[in-house]
């Protein structure tokens, strides 16, 4: 499995770090409330399909990535800086 | 049918033309007190506890596949309560007493082998944090022993105990710990299940779950409607899936994690043991395969299969851990879908719509819990109270923050655990 890095280029997986669904980059202002925080940080969509992840580029550029990716093929359909 | 040695030894003398189906293949009902959604070890256990402890039997048990075809169908087979925290604990002590008499309750031989648990400790600061296992063991009432360097040579002596990275300081010794031949529990569940009268009902799919007015009416499946005075979610690795039928989101990320079998060997592994290096543990099938794994791929995953980085990862563990492995072939490898919640625990807890209930979030842990599991979502179902063994199973724990079980003490939040 091979993520394309847009500074480095396609490099094997074990240079990234998978950190989560790609909605921790929208994190929520400290008073949206209880609901928000809770689906913020728990609640997932968790497709079985498309989904979005982050991933960071620990033993490369360290960039923060998000990654448009198939969850049942593990196809990658983009690869953009987050 | 009871199944006996002298059924077996007469059917064998006769030409084995006695042996009856295991279970029925009924048609779907209009309607069942319970729907169970998920045929799998979990599901099936609940349609048994609640037809032997409840007398509920108007069940039925929806498989979009075939019975077991699931987690329960492929795993590493480890059953174990060695739990630490309040809520795990209980609940897993409780599973092992229940393993301790299921071939009595079930009529089947589910080959459960209390052929003993070691967890291999490297550091002094390891063995002070499986000391603190031990005695939490003990003080739930379960067994546990500390060994020494010599204590765990007498037990595991082909062991590389002088590693330079992970010499071998001793091990936690779990004697009723062991193993269980996984498609048997599914099988002794659903015979002895269908024996009661559940309707096990296979290719059905849940395509809808029908709610009015905040109450749960029955469900939509590819065999035709369904409706349901209750409706449990039993479905592991696919409950997100499931629970958005009812416009549920939950806290639940379904991640993969590989296992691997080799070739059939003479037995050399008579325990289950665990390497305290990080996440490894191997022991020996009946068949002589040795069945080990490791951790999660760690990337979100419905593909059933993972990649040569973590299988790499896993066979450099084995290595480390017993050199001698090198000899063997590895002869298949699978990948389940793991349903991972953000305090690695699981949930047994109704849900905000009336009628809908949910028992997931087993992480990569489900088989062990099997009975506890059965029982206890038998008893909500059945009581609408949570049994006193999973009471802290909560699904609003991570929104109030109160009542985490985060075992491995790395924080209450998706992908640490």
């Amino acid at each position: 499995m091979r993520l394309t890095c847009p500074f480095c280029g396609a490099r094997d997986l074990r240079e990234f770090s998978y950190t989560g669904a790609a909605v921790l980059c929208d994190r929520p202002a400290p008073d949206a409330g209880a609901d928000v925080w809770d689906s913020y940080l728990h609640l997932r969509d968790n497709p079985a399909g498309v989904t979005r992840d982050l991933w960071y580029h620990g033993a490369g550029c360290c960039a923060w990535l998000v990654v448009e990716r198939d969850t049942v093929s593990h196809a990658v359909l983009s690869v953009v800086l987050g | 049918m009871r199944y006996n040695a002298l059924r077996l030894l007469k059917e064998g003398l006769t030409g084995n033309r006695g042996w009856v189906p295991v279970w029925r293949d009924p048609v779907p009902q209009a309607a069942y007190d319970i729907v169970i959604i998920g045929g799998g070890g979990h599901g099936l256990a609940t349609a048994w506890y609640l037809a032997r402890e409840h007398g509920i039997t108007n069940v039925a048990v929806l498989e979009r596949g075939y019975l077991g075809g699931g987690n329960i169908g492929r795993n590493t087979t480890i059953v174990r309560a060695n739990y630490f925290l309040p809520g795990n604990a209980e609940f897993y002590s409780h599973s092992l007493k229940l393993w301790e008499g299921l071939e009595a309750d079930l009529n089947y031989n589910v080959m459960h082998s209390q052929r003993g648990l070691i967890n291999l400790f490297h550091s002094d600061g390891q063995r002070d944090a499986f000391v603190r296992r031990g005695n939490a063991m003990i003080a739930q009432g379960d067994d546990a022993v500390l060994l020494d360097r010599d204590g765990v040579r007498r037990h595991l002596p082909y062991l590389d105990f002088d590693n330079p990275r992970f010499p071998v300081y001793g091990g936690l010794l779990h004697p009723r710990g062991g193993t269980a031949r996984h498609d048997a529990v599914a099988w002794g569940y659903a015979r002895a299940a269908d024996r009661r009268g559940v309707d096990l009902i296979q290719q059905c799919e849940v395509t809808g779950i029908d709610v009015q007015g905040g109450r749960v009416t029955g469900v939509q499946t590819t065999r035709g409607a369904i409706r349901a005075k209750k409706v449990a979610i039993v479905t592991a690795g696919r409950s997100g899936q499931v629970a958005a039928l009812a416009g549920l989101r939950l806290p639940i990320e379904s991640h993969v994690l590989q296992a691997f079998v080799t070739e059939g060997l003479k037995p050399v592994i008579d325990h289950v043991v665990s390497f305290g290096m990080g996440h490894f543990y191997i022991s020996q099938s009946d068949k002589g395969g040795l069945v080990f794994g490791g951790d999660l791929d760690f990337y979100a995953s419905y593909a059933q299969r993972g990649n040569l980085p973590m299988m790499e990862h896993v066979m450099e563990a084995a290595m480390t851990l017993m050199p001698v492995i090198g000899h063997a072939n590895v002869l298949r490898s699978w990948g389940g879908i793991m349903d991972m919640t953000p305090d690695g625990s699981p949930i047994i807890d109704r849900t905000d719509i009336d009628g809908l209930y949910l028992d997931c979030g087993w992480c990569y842990g489900g088989f062990k819990a099997v009975p506890a599991s059965g029982f206890a979502l038998a008893h909500l179902l059945a009581t609408d109270r949570p049994h006193e063994t999973a009471a802290r199973f909560r699904l609003d724990r991570f929104r109030t923050g109160a009542g985490l079980m985060d075992e491995e003490g790395t924080g209450a939040q998706h992908n640490l655990h």
